[in-house]
């Protein structure tokens, strides 16, 4: 069966969403798009930026080439000009000549542009496309004094536009007595008026605008009362009208004021024909703003393909920033005695006002205004669409940011999971929690780029950054931190479990307290447990599977599919001897090579199945493996200390190299790394550290809890003056309690700062054994170092683990042809990412 | 469907030569194909080495894993996941990538590039 094709007239943000939706949707169907703009869809609703930061390019809604990979026939500059109801076909003005088997009008809707004289002069512009805007910021350069007729949200717009513009005196003419007269009241438009003057906008209410004056150019305006004011250049704004002539041309049924007739399924007085967006009439209204016209487009999508969905109205709650000035509309702003009460909050010296319209038994918010201060916004919409109760002194809710002693988050804790957080794209609350705890997205760029929350209008960003902060924040606080769908554990009861039924490998552990089959979260994780516990060799008993990439050929995996070696060099001390080796094998094997932060060597490049021999040749000289590649203690730097230095206290050279042997290999929930500086002029940098021990007078200090990376933090002091033994004791505790009890991939950093009582309760546990459990972690920690093996020596001598360090399992010798490397300074270095194939 | 199988299933390795619940890559026809033994669930998949998203002949050396009931495979180097049966990317916008049918008879494992 032929896929039914459907033709879309319009190719704006709505129409745009429609065959997002559609393309998505089965069975097929063949998607044709005229639109009259010679660009495709872009973001209409951050028009104004277009002025500012934004370019064309930041503007476009999809990708160069969405419609084309997506088989929809797209025809830019080419508006249809006839449609053929009868016969199903529709006609462009390039002479397309395009059957339908469903045509959805999404024409938009044009400026409404009152009748006065004088429309039709240079300097007079309208404000609706980026051709508009070109031409706006063309004029705009020789002009001092600027006007826009209309006060509504998208003639303050426009007017920011023009201050944007470097306009100095711009101003607002408002035929109502108020500005925005369909989203607020005359009080919050007084306080509003105040701020936008005082930022060089002056705005003329109740003006009646008669004659537009000059000659061949704007001059001026001139009002019904006799006044006049000066202009170089004017656009209009005074609201828009349904672009319907097409379809009134098709004979559609048009509302009485125009606009296109459609049913709850967004259908028309035909039905092979939809309109969507500004151009659709649906229950006597317009619905001019995006939100609802996606909602449109995806009920459109859903009734074409045979599915349900109504359109039921639409919430036109709104928030703005004019100017850097916030103004919020929302629920019903309007309602008045005896169907509600009012609640206001008028301050004129901070320019702020608020309005909250509460139910008259006072249990319910129906809808308000607030002006200058709007940060409890989103909230204060949830509480109206959810039908939240209020708070027994609702007058609180006014007072927005200073009500901090409330325990943050209360009120998204009361929200509803379904509550609608983004409207635009009809994300929940729960889809949104969701995000942060299954899909562990940590930000709300995160949560976008997850579920599209916050990439239409923007509104509900911070309400999403809200939401992630205090999901997160639920995370850290009752730790029921599952793993994953495969383990209803968090990691430190998964941790116990093991420990308790002795299991070995990953499946005995998936068998005995897990589900289905595993995945790329709970692998490496449960991996990492039986490492901790057991210390096993930990590509043996078929556990090599569910090691993470590196782990898995104990080596960094690096771009192009090779991988970089790092061989231990405890405390960063190395014989000359053993430095020509390093040499020499970087040579045979043609690796590039670079000193590390951690005062070892990597060696970049290698293939995988040189990585035996590279290995064998280097514990032939007496390497071992330096766990670059694991979730373990990497390295403990050191300075010289007193073997040399004229400061150095003791010998941190050497107790560098005897906790790194000690701790060598143990994996824990993330890398751990250490130094030791011999005297407080800290050359090996200790406090920055996992764990850190500086030299003094008496003994060492001893630091935990540092880190480098994105978050630096300094370690905190944990024990000072004490011996070596007494050092490797603590620190036997510190790095068991952290294995035990840390969340997967959590720096000790991190660790610390998620603890109750920070450094002072750790102190207890580990120097004055609160939890009596310091025998028990110091015989764990003897059984691990005992157990020590390097596993780069069991891999090359066992044949069974060897024979995996192959590329083509049927062509062992041959190498992945498709590496490529480039030459810089001398050395190679790996190609670029190719570019992605896109979907 | 006979004059198919026929033509198209090609001797890819031994049973042996695979691993259990892991992935290997195999040269066919100068394509890099990744064969994935889930043994746990008793099933055998092939697709493209190649993961799309940075273009890296890789995925073999990936972890198999399962979304709800559905089979899939991790790139090793970003974790973008895909379905092991369908080849449709589960995390994010990535395009899909190639399957390949795979069929186990006495001990010797057979791969039809051509579907």
């Amino acid at each position: 069966m032929n896929a039914k094709k459907v033709v879309i007239i319009g190719n704006g943000m709505v129409g745009h969403r429609f065959c997002e939706k559609l393309s998505k949707k089965q069975p097929n169907f063949e998607l044709v798009v005229f639109g009259e703009e010679p660009i495709p869809a872009y973001d209409r609703v951050h028009l104004t930026d277009y002025l500012g930061k934004k370019t064309l390019d930041d503007l476009f809604l999809a990708k160069n080439k969405w419609y084309e990979e997506n088989n929809i026939e797209l025809h830019l500059h080419d508006p249809i000009l006839q449609i053929n109801t009868a016969e199903k076909c529709v006609i462009s003005q390039n002479g397309i000549q395009t059957p339908y088997d469903y045509l959805v009008f999404a024409t938009g809707s044009a400026p409404f542009a009152p009748v006065i004289p004088g429309l039709d002069k240079e300097g007079v512009f309208l404000y609706r496309t980026i051709e508009d805007l070109d031409r706006i910021k063309a004029y705009a350069a020789t002009a001092r004094k600027g006007a826009v007729i209309g006060g509504g949200l998208l003639g303050l717009e426009a007017a920011k536009a023009l201050v944007d513009l470097g306009i100095q005196e711009t101003a607002v003419v408002e035929f109502a007595p108020r500005l925005m007269p369909r989203q607020i009241d005359d009080m919050a438009s007084s306080i509003l008026q105040n701020k936008l003057q005082a930022l060089g906008l002056t705005c003329f209410l109740q003006k009646s605008t008669t004659q537009i004056l000059g000659d061949q150019q704007i001059t001026g305006l001139a009002f019904a009362d006799d006044t006049q004011l000066e202009s170089d250049i004017l656009i209009i704004s005074a609201g828009i009208k349904p672009r319907d002539e097409l379809a009134k041309a098709a004979g559609l049924t048009l509302g009485p004021r125009g606009g296109i007739l459609v049913d709850e399924h967004m259908r028309t007085s035909d039905p092979a024909i939809f309109a969507i967006g500004e151009c659709a009439l649906y229950n006597d209204m317009i619905y001019g703003l995006v939100a609802p016209g996606y909602e449109m487009a995806s009920v459109a999508a859903t009734t074409i393909s045979g599915e349900q969905q109504r359109f039921t109205g639409f919430d036109m709650s709104t928030k703005l920033k004019l100017m850097g000035v916030d103004v919020a509309s929302f629920g019903d702003p309007f309602i008045t005695e005896p169907h509600a009460r009012t609640i206001l909050l008028e301050d004129k010296n901070k320019g702020i006002y608020k309005r909250l319209n509460i139910s008259p038994d006072g249990t319910r918010l129906l809808g308000g205004i607030l002006v200058g201060e709007a940060a409890s916004y989103n909230m204060l919409l949830q509480t109206v669409t959810n039908n939240m109760p209020l708070p027994e002194h609702p007058e609180t809710l006014l007072l927005g940011e200073q009500s901090e002693s409330k325990p943050a988050g209360a009120g998204l804790e009361a929200l509803p999971d379904t509550a609608l957080i983004c409207s635009c794209e009809g994300i929940t609350k729960a889809q949104i929690c969701d995000a942060v705890t299954q899909q562990g997205c940590e930000h709300a760029d995160d949560v976008k780029k997850c579920t599209k929350a916050g990439s239409g209008c923007g509104g509900c960003v911070p309400m999403v950054k809200d939401l992630v902060a205090y999901t997160l924040k639920k995370q850290g606080k009752y730790i029921r931190n599952t793993i994953c769908e495969h383990f209803n554990f968090s990691r430190q009861e998964l941790f116990d479990l093991i420990k308790i039924h002795e299991l070995r490998t990953y499946d005995s552990v998936l068998d005995d307290l897990g589900t289905g089959h595993g995945c790329e979260v709970c692998k490496p994780l449960v991996s990492s447990l039986l490492a901790s516990l057991w210390n096993e060799m930990i590509l043996s008993k078929g556990n090599d599977v569910a090691q993470d990439s590196n782990d898995r050929f104990l080596a960094n995996i690096q771009r192009g599919g090779t991988y970089s070696v790092v061989p231990r060099i405890p405390g960063g001390e190395i014989t000359p001897e053993k430095l020509i080796v390093i040499g020499e094998v970087a040579q045979k094997y043609g690796l590039y090579t670079k000193i590390t932060g951690g005062q070892r060597i990597d060696l970049f490049g290698a293939y995988l199945n040189d990585l035996p021999l590279i290995w064998e040749e280097l514990i032939a000289a007496g390497f071992e493996s330096g766990h670059a590649y694991g979730k373990a203690l990497r390295t403990v730097k050191s300075c010289v200390g007193s073997t040399w230095c004229r400061f150095g206290l003791h010998d941190s050279v050497s107790f560098a190299i005897q906790i790194e042997e000690r701790y060598r290999g143990i994996r824990s929930p993330h890398k751990l790394k250490s130094a030791v500086s011999g005297c407080i002029r800290e050359c090996a940098e200790a406090q920055s550290k996992d764990f850190g021990i500086i030299a003094t007078e008496k003994g060492w200090n001893l630091y935990v809890c540092g880190n480098g990376g994105s978050k630096p933090q300094h370690a905190q002091l944990l024990a000072s003056d004490i011996d070596s033994a007494t050092c490797l004791r603590y620190l036997d505790r510190f790095l068991m309690f952290y294995i035990h009890t840390a969340d997967p991939l959590t720096r000790t950093a991190t660790w610390l700062n998620k603890m109750e009582g920070g450094i002072e309760y750790l102190r207890n546990v580990v120097v004055e054994d609160s939890l009596d459990m310091a025998a028990t972690w110091e015989k764990e920690m003897d059984a691990l170092v005992a157990a020590y093996q390097c596993e780069w020596k069991v891999a090359v001598s066992d044949p069974e683990i060897r024979k995996r360090f192959v590329h083509f399992v049927n062509a062992p010798a041959e190498k992945d042809e498709t590496v490529k490397f480039e030459v810089m300074r001398g050395q190679k270095k790996a190609a670029d990412w190719n570019a992605p194939v896109t979907p | 469907m006979e004059t198919l199988s026929i033509t198209s299933w090609k001797l890819a390795c031994r049973v042996e030569d695979t691993i259990e619940n892991g992935g290997i890559c195999l040269k066919l026809a100068d394509q890099q194909v990744a064969l994935f033994y889930f043994k746990r669930r008793n099933e055998w998949y092939a697709t493209q080495n190649e993961c799309p998203h940075k273009r890296q002949m890789i995925l073999s050396r990936g972890m198999i894993g399962s979304l709800g009931d559905q089979p899939k495979i991790a790139c090793p180097f970003h974790k973008k996941t895909f379905a092991l049966d369908t080849g449709e990317c589960l995390s994010g916008d990535e395009c899909a990538i190639k399957t390949y049918p795979v069929k186990v008879e006495n001990g010797c494992v057979y791969i039809a590039l051509q579907n």
